[in-house]
């Protein structure tokens, strides 16, 4: 059992008990307590299951490295899976949660895959379950769900706030341990603008665990005054609880704040520009491969020491240590002092010589030299090490019953950061671990480095390496901190004990923890030829979990280099990405949702809809309203009304997210006709056409009137969606192809208002408003004229998209809702209607009018929609124009515009496919069409539909059947697109 | 993400506020263009593992075209200039060579 400790733990307050559940039992901590310390001190070593066996896991390490111990974290809208049990900080009420268990932690039934793990090998998902194919989604499928996964999606969504924050500096220090302390000193005396991070909530790593003097000062004293001069220079910033999780191109990093403040947004995302990065992230120790090296209470040196000195917790009253280096016998030291037993050291070294080794065989503690752990034994925990000679295959020497081991395989530099943007490692054979190489670090944007390393996470092992090292990535002049420092004795790489062990022992060996990936797992890898450690590691899955493989890494590539009989360095590594430990998906968002998910667009008369029963239908970031219900009416009621009223008597439609842009400047018909599809450089002033564009590839991309206004200058409409992107287009052409025309663009579209007067009584409407002329004989069809309504400047242009009598009414946008509100007084005596968006629809479909977005999708040219009438034959070039006479775009068999009417009245699934006889090259049904556009028409009182049709145009009055989703078949005659009044008689009057 | 400065305003812009257009110094072919001309313009393009040369918009910033010397793998910018050249200046030409001797372009060399 591990316990707390009568005294001692840096890091705890004993006057704050807190109160918490794991798993409904309840249990006390302190403040200052991680869950794990916190679990560790209530006797609970066992905390999970293992991924794929089931097996029982225990606490490991003691930071963000940690393999196994992840909780189901929290109740209703705050609850969280997958939290990280040694970085959480324990809270008053908490409420935690094993995962990954069924029914209980204690008697798991998923248990049972550890006695079938031999029939469980590397890949074996992908062996068993490709066969027979039918059986994969409806047996195999659920059944790895079920028994797979880890934490539980949350049901609620998340109550709290979260945040992004932008900063900027010259140089970034990631890391608040002594290495990142130093640099961020040297560094700020230079003048430079500093951030400093660090991930924990607490400054100074290891060392202050460790003990020790800088510059003649106890390094916990040491640690506090750095810190209290780099926080009182004005130039740095120093964040503590933010992780850099990661670096990116030319100096972007993105660093994860966990606040634990109630007042504060609970996670930030800080999006930092760094001049340049100082990564000084430390090293991690790895495990050593024995047999049931898994087991609870099986744990690195490292987080043994942490634990007791930090936490005041013990990890039972007797631990195991077994090593291949000297740093390990820290821990010894540090149980010792804590009153607590060590029976062995096993050191795989032969002789062991080292000032530490001295230190521990003074204090009485044996030191096994050469002998290393045969196998660990236990049922749900440690209960005793067999010893073995670690040079031999594993005969058992001695058992000494135990209730913990402290292992230590060597220290790896956190190289991730230093990784993400290109930075390139070293393979030290002293230490046996990959280093950030100097000579080929990540670059800028002006091809300097822009990464430099600091401390351990550069590879410095001892005190005074680390000092200098820092000090020198953080640019700093004279002599750097000094630090005595006891000469280590050299480690002796060990990636599998003992060295001869046979296969029984080796699939009982765990690399990578979280995954259950096994030293036998990538030694089939290897012989099944999973050569390159990509592909070794997707094989085996190796390092995939949610903890990257932090532990797993060395061991894993040493194990599958061994395999393949060549060096480490051939092998390589797998490729670092970020973030460094996961972050979490709401400070991603930060504060984009909801409201203010993305910016919203209202027209002059929004307020206006939404008072008047607006259902609004999202168009680009404009709302517009799809109906105006009134009560008592479903939406399509309300629809079908909209359209009656306006073909009968009056409607009004809410036109202003049209896009307006004016085309200005002697080269500005030039232009036009490059832009559209038709001749614009003749039309008079006074006069409208309806246009099309094309981009260069000679598809349909937009259509709209253009308006001459002047000799100069046209106005030229766009889709509401399209007056960015048209705007951006016509700029792109003017900057980049015709820079030497003489043409100047403006998007106007938010500077007016725009009201289309729509039916029978429009014009009488406009009448009653006064001072303007809106007569036939005045304004014929296709003509716009200035001049004033109600007392407000307009502009009217008579254009129409419903094939009604149609006036759009154009007014300086601070006026739209009052010409608006003129309208429908002026309107009142014809029972004016306002009218969204799917009237709009219906009343355009009603006449064949085609709609960009509906009838074209990027594939198809004007051609194809009948609309050649549009497109000039006397231009020499427009853009689109060589494309379209390309053979695929000339082939008589494009599908082309018909207007499609069901048999029955029916109103056609939007997007069905025609089918055609026979099947194609993969047995599926061959198509001859597809639905474009489909409407239910109040006038007609039937569905009515555009679509293309092979040879379409060519086929009036045969019948095509469109499969519907549900399994019925619609049969549709091919017809006219035009659907009603084809004479155009409404419209010209 | 990219820092890159743009030459109208000469602000060091966010990859963010830059929205990316493609190769530079394409040659339109218009409408008299034969085939082959039709299909190089539309459809062929460099894809340099090393210097290349491109088109940015400052879209949300000043909204001006402008070409980048960029290389693909390291991202070095080894300049930005207007848009509206039909060949890279020379002093960027001058700094491309000096950093990767044997560097070539097109014709570029």
């Amino acid at each position: 059992m591990s316990t707390r400790l009568a005294t001692g733990g840096r890091l705890i307050d004993r006057s704050k008990p807190l109160s918490f559940t794991f798993n409904n039992k309840r249990m006390t901590g302190f403040k200052g307590d991680t869950l794990a310390s916190a679990l560790l001190a209530n006797g609970q070593k066992l905390v999970g299951r293992s991924f794929k066996y089931h097996r029982p896991r225990g606490i490991v390490a003691r930071g963000a490295e940690e393999p196994n111990a992840l909780a189901n974290f929290g109740t209703g809208a705050n609850f969280e899976p997958n939290q990280r049990m040694t970085t959480t900080p324990l809270t008053d009420q908490a409420v935690v949660a094993s995962q990954n268990h069924w029914p209980t932690l204690e008697f798991d039934v998923g248990a049972i895959n550890a006695s079938l793990s031999r029939f469980l090998p590397a890949g074996f998902y992908y062996k068993t379950f490709n066969w027979p194919r039918a059986f994969w989604a409806g047996l195999y499928e659920p059944i790895i769900r079920r028994s797979a996964g880890l934490g539980k999606a949350p049901r609620q969504a998340d109550q709290d706030r979260y945040e992004h924050l932008y900063a900027f500096c010259d140089v970034l220090v990631v890391g608040g341990g002594v290495a990142g302390l130093t640099a961020a000193t040297a560094a700020a005396e230079s003048g430079d603008q500093v951030i400093l991070l660090e991930q924990t909530g607490s400054w100074g790593g290891r060392s202050v665990i460790d003990g020790g003097d800088v510059d003649g000062v106890e390094i916990t004293q040491w640690v506090k005054n750095a810190l209290q001069a780099l926080d009182q220079n004005k130039n740095v910033t120093i964040r503590k609880d933010t992780m850099g999780a990661g670096i990116y191109d030319h100096g972007y990093v993105i660093a994860y704040e966990q606040t634990h403040d109630t007042d504060a947004p609970r996670h930030r995302l800080w999006r930092i520009r760094a001049g340049r990065i100082i990564t000084a992230t430390g090293a991690i120790e790895r495990p050593l491969s024995f047999a049931n090296n898994d087991l609870p209470g099986v744990m690195l040196a490292s987080a043994v020491r942490d634990y007791v000195c930090d936490h005041g917790v013990s990890p039972g009253d007797r631990t195991v240590i077994v090593t291949n280096n000297d740093d390990a016998y820290q821990t010894a030291l540090a149980l010792k002092n804590a009153g607590l037993e060590v029976p062995v050291i096993l050191d795989a070294r032969q002789d062991p010589q080292g000032p530490l080794v001295a230190k521990a065989r003074a204090l009485g503690i044996r030191v096994a030299a050469g002998r290393g752990v045969a196998s660990v034994t236990g049922k749900r925990g440690v209960e005793a090490v067999e010893v073995c000679l670690h040079a031999g295959e594993g005969a058992v020497l001695e058992t000494i019953p135990c209730e913990a081991v402290a292992m230590s395989g060597g220290w790896s530099p956190v190289v991730h950061l230093w990784s993400h943007c290109g930075g390139k490692l070293i393979w030290d054979d002293a230490q046996a671990h990959f280093r950030p190489d100097p000579d080929r670090p990540p670059t800028g944007h002006d091809g300097q480095a822009f990464v430099t390393t600091a401390g351990s996470a550069s590879g410095a092992m001892s005190w005074p390496e680390v000092l200098i090292d820092a000090h020198r990535a953080g640019g700093g002049q004279g002599a750097a901190p000094a630090a005595d420092s006891e000469d280590a004795g050299p480690m002796l790489p060990v990636w599998v004990m003992p060295q001869g062990a046979g296969v029984a022992k080796r699939t009982k060996m765990f690399l990578d923890f979280q995954n259950d990936v096994k030293v036998s797992d990538v030694q089939l890898a290897a012989q099944e030829g999973y050569e390159s450690v990509e592909h070794a590691k997707r094989y085996t899955t190796l390092g995939m979990a949610t903890d990257q493989g932090k532990l797993s890494n060395i061991n894993g590539l040493a194990t599958l280099s061994d395999a393949l009989h060549q060096p480490i360095p051939q092998t390589g590594t797998t490729t670092f990405r970020p973030p460094y430990t996961p972050i979490s998906m709401a400070s991603i968002a930060g504060e984009a949702r909801g409201e203010l998910f993305q910016p919203l667009r209202r027209t002059p008369m929004h307020d206006w809809h939404a008072q008047h029963g607006a259902q609004w239908e999202p168009v680009g970031q404009w709302r517009r309203p799809y109906a105006y219900v009134r009560a008592g009416e479903t939406v399509d009621q309300a629809v079908a009304r909209e359209v009656t009223a306006t073909r009968t008597s009056l409607g009004l439609l809410d036109a202003s997210t049209l896009g307006k842009i004016i085309v200005k400047g002697p080269d500005a018909g030039r232009f036009l006709d490059m832009m559209y599809t038709n001749m614009i450089s003749t039309l008079p002033v006074g006069k409208c056409r309806y246009g099309l564009m094309c981009s260069e590839n000679g598809f349909l991309i937009d259509d709209g009137v253009v308006a001459r206004i002047s000799d100069d200058s046209w106005l030229c409409h766009t889709t509401t969606g399209g007056a960015e992107r048209i705007h951006g287009h016509m700029e792109e052409w003017l900057q980049t192809e015709w820079w030497d025309w003489n043409v100047f663009t403006a998007n106007v579209t938010e500077h007016w208002a725009q009201i289309a007067v729509v039916g029978p009584n429009a014009r009488k409407t406009l009448e009653k408003l006064g001072d303007m002329d809106v007569s036939a004989a005045a304004m014929p069809f296709m003509t716009w004229a200035k001049g004033t309504l109600a007392g407000i400047p307009v502009r009217v242009f008579r254009i129409s998209f419903s094939g009604e009598l149609s006036y759009e009414v154009a007014v300086p946008a601070s006026q739209g809702l009052s010409l608006w509100e003129n309208l429908h007084a002026s309107g009142e005596e014809f029972d004016v209607t306002p009218y969204g968006t799917e009237a709009l629809h219906v009343l355009r479909a009603e006449k064949g009018f085609i709609m960009i977005g509906d009838e074209s999708d990027g594939t198809v040219i004007p051609h194809d929609l009948g609309l050649e009438w549009a497109i000039s034959k006397k231009k020499t070039d427009y853009l689109g124009k060589r494309a379209q006479a390309r053979s695929h775009m000339t082939d008589p068999d494009r599908w082309k515009l018909v207007g499609l009417q069901t048999l029955n009245r029916s109103t056609l699934p939007d997007g069905a496919y025609a089918v055609a006889e026979g099947v194609n090259e993969n047995g599926q049904r061959k198509t001859e069409g597809r639905v474009t556009s489909t409407y239910h028409s109040p006038t007609l009182d039937r569905g009515i539909a555009m679509g293309l049709v092979l040879n379409g145009p060519d086929r009036m009055g045969e019948v095509l059947t469109f499969p519907g989703t549900d399994g019925t078949p619609y049969e549709a005659r091919i017809v006219s697109p035009v659907f009603f009044d084809p004479e155009g008689d409404k419209q010209n009057v | 993400m990219l820092l890159i400065t743009c030459p109208n305003c000469g602000v060091a812009a966010e990859e963010t506020e830059l929205h990316p257009g493609g190769e530079a110094h394409i040659k339109r072919a218009g409408a008299e263009a034969s085939e082959g001309e039709f299909e190089a313009y539309l459809f062929r393009r460099e894809n340099p593992r090393g210097v290349h040369f491109e088109r940015w918009r400052h879209a949300h910033g000043c909204g001006k075209w402008f070409h980048a010397a960029r290389c693909t793998a390291t991202l070095e910018v080894f300049g930005t200039y207007s848009a509206q050249t039909t060949e890279p200046p020379a002093e960027i030409l001058e700094k491309v060579r000096a950093k990767r001797p044997g560097w070539s372009w097109r014709d570029l060399q």
